[in-house]
């Protein structure tokens, strides 16, 4: 039973993926062990509920993995969607970290299997969880609850007392209600980012952010990230970044997930609210392109875009949620869009008369482009002809925020001055910055969240017991 | 397949489904959905008797309720299954039938019991139906052999023909086609069926049942029942060999083939029911339609029932006892026969037909 008099020796905050495997490991090298999740048990997890994958380093095929995947490749991959803002040390440690982690989390109750549906490019160097993040978060709270870690659920951490350093106890709210002060020889931050914090988002992003749709939990407020700062905790990376896509604008607030997702805007072309185009729908692969539609889309008017197929585009993507706007003309279709009818049929007319004959083959960067029109098109462009015709609205969904706290090796938080904290440790999205500084690597939040998880956890349990 | 209330939950769960994905590696019912993208009824009506109900998707759904999607796709299936029982069983005004399927079948075995028992009692004097009768021919000193002949030949005959026309109309509706029929789909689905492959989950660590644990439990009782059903019926097929081929007349000794094959049958019958209605007690309720648990319950009593009165039946043959007890055992028998096409048994029969649907249809 959680029993709030005493002094646990590490008190995990926060209760994902990052969080629990801190929780674990700490338990597993004897500490006593109390997790405090914000959210009510039917949506524990944070945004691991909503993850599929972990990027694994690893030498030879695996049951779930083909191939091989060096540490020199991920690191490559890594340097090329930082472009070098991340801590080298950090980075290698996770990727490292990464190496046979599956046996570890297997152990653990998880479980895998080949790459989903739709995922082939992931198959050599993303791991999939059977059943999802949600599935992973169950077995972890299994094994957390079995090992005897102990578990609020509804329970907000507001503040840190830390002393020169040295972080002496926390005041919570259990349920809503009034604060108590929970002590414990060590704290774990894994309460990750704050995307969920639409007045945080506002700082950067001012009333736009009113029309931004959160993907994921709705309790990553960034209470602690902030409550850390304010106490002299190092930031790391962009507070004004975050990571967007573009989903589909019917999308709920918090929380929609993986399936809000559109993966036609190649197929496309995506206008904002006057009917224009705005940007080169077919630049590149989706995978390579999707992380940049969030930004194109929040910076358009009133942040809305329509992406705009034809009948022959249908089948060429991933199915979504919510079916696509339908309608046997282009007017039709703006009317249904309450777009100006006119405008949309003018950008249409335009962009049809500028597509070149080519031989479209979605496999490869094709030869289906446009020519003299701006901004062009420059690949998979087809004649938008054939009806009936289809939109979806976009909206940008903001999966993370790029600002935490910097860490050492021990995953302790660097204060003022570069000193780490002698007892607080902070692992998963509030430090996932160290290492991804800036843009998207697939699967990259997992892995950083498991492998200083258990450094978190396992240098917390060492540091109690001193 | 009719269109339903629970028809469209499930089309719209499955929307969602093929937009996620993440339950992939749990069963038959993703790879099968992820083979389309729009849903007709017949497709549904595939998938939802596809569907083993293991659970897994449920627990790992990040849109289980509370979350406002509502996704609890064993629960929809479910709803949807028991309407496709009704949809396709024959002849049709008998569909009602599966209305509180639960009362339906009890009634029937009562109403049958009933029956035998006044039959029996017309038929014979109080002197032969409580005298012990031994040896060759004991049985038929109570119930006159071509009365028992009749009743059982009647009665199953009767639910065999009416279980292939259940079928029929499920699998025309599922969309499947015999001229495509391949061997080695067969032989799949078969494999798929005998084994309960999905309830087995991706490792042999079996389903979410009856709560989020992983465990063999429901597919081990699942085979004894199964299993004690199928040694229970080669009993009776070697017993009517015996008597009509080799005119050797029943009762059979203790160490006769059909004996033994009845009694280890029924050891299982006893054990896969009572088991499967343990579990259900104390399983989650919230990823299935209370509204079937009737229908559930009714159809495992009644299979251990018929078995605990067969074996109390051939351990007290010798007695004065029998005329009673055999009375009884033949009215839960005959019942069982005239209730299989309108009970639970039938979802052994649609969801092999929707495992041979999915080989033939997805990639070798």
């Amino acid at each position: 039973m959680v029993d709030l008099a005493k002094t646990y020796d590490v008190l995990v905050v926060g209760g994902g993926n990052a969080a629990l495997c801190a929780a674990i490991t700490a338990r597993e090298k004897g500490a006593s062990v109390l997790i405090l999740e914000h959210a009510p048990k039917p949506f524990r997890g944070g945004n691991s509920r909503h993850t599929r994958n972990l990027r694994c380093m690893h030498t030879e095929p695996t049951e779930v993995l083909t191939e091989a995947y060096l540490e020199e490749e991920y690191w490559d991959d890594l340097m090329r969607v930082t472009n070098g803002v991340t801590d080298e040390r950090l980075a290698r440690m996770a990727i490292r970290g990464s190496n046979g982690v599956g046996r570890w989390m297997e152990a653990r109750g998880v479980r895998f299997q080949p790459s989903l549906g739709g995922t082939l490019n992931l198959s050599r160097t993303n791991a999939f969880f059977l059943g999802g993040g949600k599935a992973l978060v169950n077995a972890y709270y299994a094994t957390a609850e079995r090992l005897g870690v102990e578990v609020l659920y509804e329970t907000e951490v507001l503040d840190l007392e830390i002393d020169k350093g040295v972080f002496q106890w926390a005041t919570v709210s259990c349920q809503g209600g009034e604060p108590v002060k929970v002590r414990a020889k060590t704290v774990v931050a894994a309460s990750g980012g704050f995307q969920a914090n639409l007045e945080w988002l506002k700082e950067y992003w001012g009333e736009a952010a009113d029309n931004f749709i959160i993907r994921g939990t709705p309790y990553n407020k960034g209470r602690m990230l902030r409550n850390l700062l304010d106490k002299g905790a190092t930031p790391v990376g962009d507070p004004r970044q975050c990571h967007a896509v573009a989903i589909d604008a019917r999308a709920p607030q918090f929380d929609g997930g993986i399936v809000t997702r559109l993966d036609c805007v190649p197929f496309s072309i995506v206008v904002d609210k006057n009917a224009q185009r705005f940007y080169d729908e077919g630049e590149d692969f989706w995978p390579k392109r999707y992380a940049i539609w969030g930004r194109l889309v929040a910076q358009q008017p009133d942040q809305i875009a329509y992406a705009i197929i034809d009948s022959k585009a249908v089948t060429l993507f991933m199915p979504s949620v919510f079916p696509a706007v339908q309608a046997d003309s282009i007017g039709e279709l703006a009317a249904k869009l309450g777009l100006d009818t006119q405008a949309l049929e003018n950008t249409v007319a335009q962009y049809n008369a500028a597509v070149r004959p080519g031989n479209f083959d979605n496999s490869i960067l094709d030869n289906c482009a446009t020519e003299g029109l701006t901004p062009p098109k420059t690949h998979w462009a087809r004649r938008i002809d054939e009806a009936p015709y289809y939109a979806y609205p976009l909206r940008p969904g903001i999966t993370f925020t790029y600002l935490g706290v910097k860490v050492d090796e021990q995953a302790r938080v660097v204060m003022e001055g570069g000193k780490p904290a002698k007892n607080i440790f902070a692992t998963g999205e509030i430090m996932a910055g160290n290492v991804l500084g800036k843009g998207y690597l697939a699967g990259l939040g997992m892995t950083i969240g498991t492998v200083f998880g258990r450094i978190a956890g396992e240098e917390a349990a060492k540091n109690a017991n001193h | 397949m009719r269109t339903t209330e629970a028809l469209v939950d499930a089309r719209s769960a499955m929307e969602i489904c093929n937009a996620c994905r993440y339950c992939e590696g749990y069963c038959a019912v993703f790879p099968a959905m992820e083979l389309r993208r729009t849903f007709s009824n017949g497709d549904l009506s595939y998938l939802a008797n596809l569907c083993h109900n293991c659970r897994g998707c449920y627990y790992s759904c990040q849109y289980a309720p509370p979350h406002e999607f509502q996704i609890n796709l064993p629960k929809t299936f479910a709803e949807l299954r028991a309407e496709t029982y009704e949809e396709y069983a024959w002849p049709r005004p008998l569909a009602r039938l599966f209305h509180r399927n639960g009362l339906v079948v009890s009634l029937i075995t009562a109403i049958g019991i009933a029956l035998i028992m006044i039959g029996t009692m017309l038929l014979q004097s109080n002197d032969v139906l409580f005298a012990r009768h031994q040896g060759e021919g004991a049985f038929y000193a109570v119930i006159p052999h071509n009365v028992m002949v009749a009743l059982g030949g009647a009665t199953f005959g009767y639910a065999i023909i009416a279980l292939i026309m259940g079928f029929l109309n499920f699998w025309r509706d599922a969309g499947g086609k015999m001229a495509e029929l391949k061997p080695q789909s067969l032989r799949q689905a078969f494999a798929d069926a005998l084994t309960l492959r999905y309830l087995g989950g991706s490792k042999g660590e079996g389903c979410a049942y009856p709560d989020e644990a992983f465990s063999n439990a429901r597919r081990v009782y699942h085979h004894f029942m199964f299993y004690g059903f199928m040694l229970a019926f080669a009993a009776t097929a070697v017993a009517t060999i015996y008597d009509y081929v080799f005119g050797w007349v029943a009762p059979y000794g203790y160490f006769s083939l059909p004996v033994i094959l009845g009694t280890l049958g029924g050891i299982g019958l006893l054990i896969g029911p009572a088991g499967l209605l343990w579990l259900k007690a104390k399983s989650d309720k919230t990823p299935a339609p209370a509204s079937l648990m009737g229908m559930d319950v009714a159809f495992l009593v009644l299979l251990f029932m018929t078995s605990l009165t067969g074996l109390v039946l051939l351990a007290f043959r010798e007695t004065a006892a029998m005329g009673i007890l055999l009375a009884i055992h033949l009215g839960f028998v005959l019942s069982l026969f005239v209730v299989l096409p309108y009970s639970k048994f039938v979802h052994g029969l649609y969801r092999t037909g929707a495992l041979l649907r999915h080989a033939m249809e997805r990639k070798h």
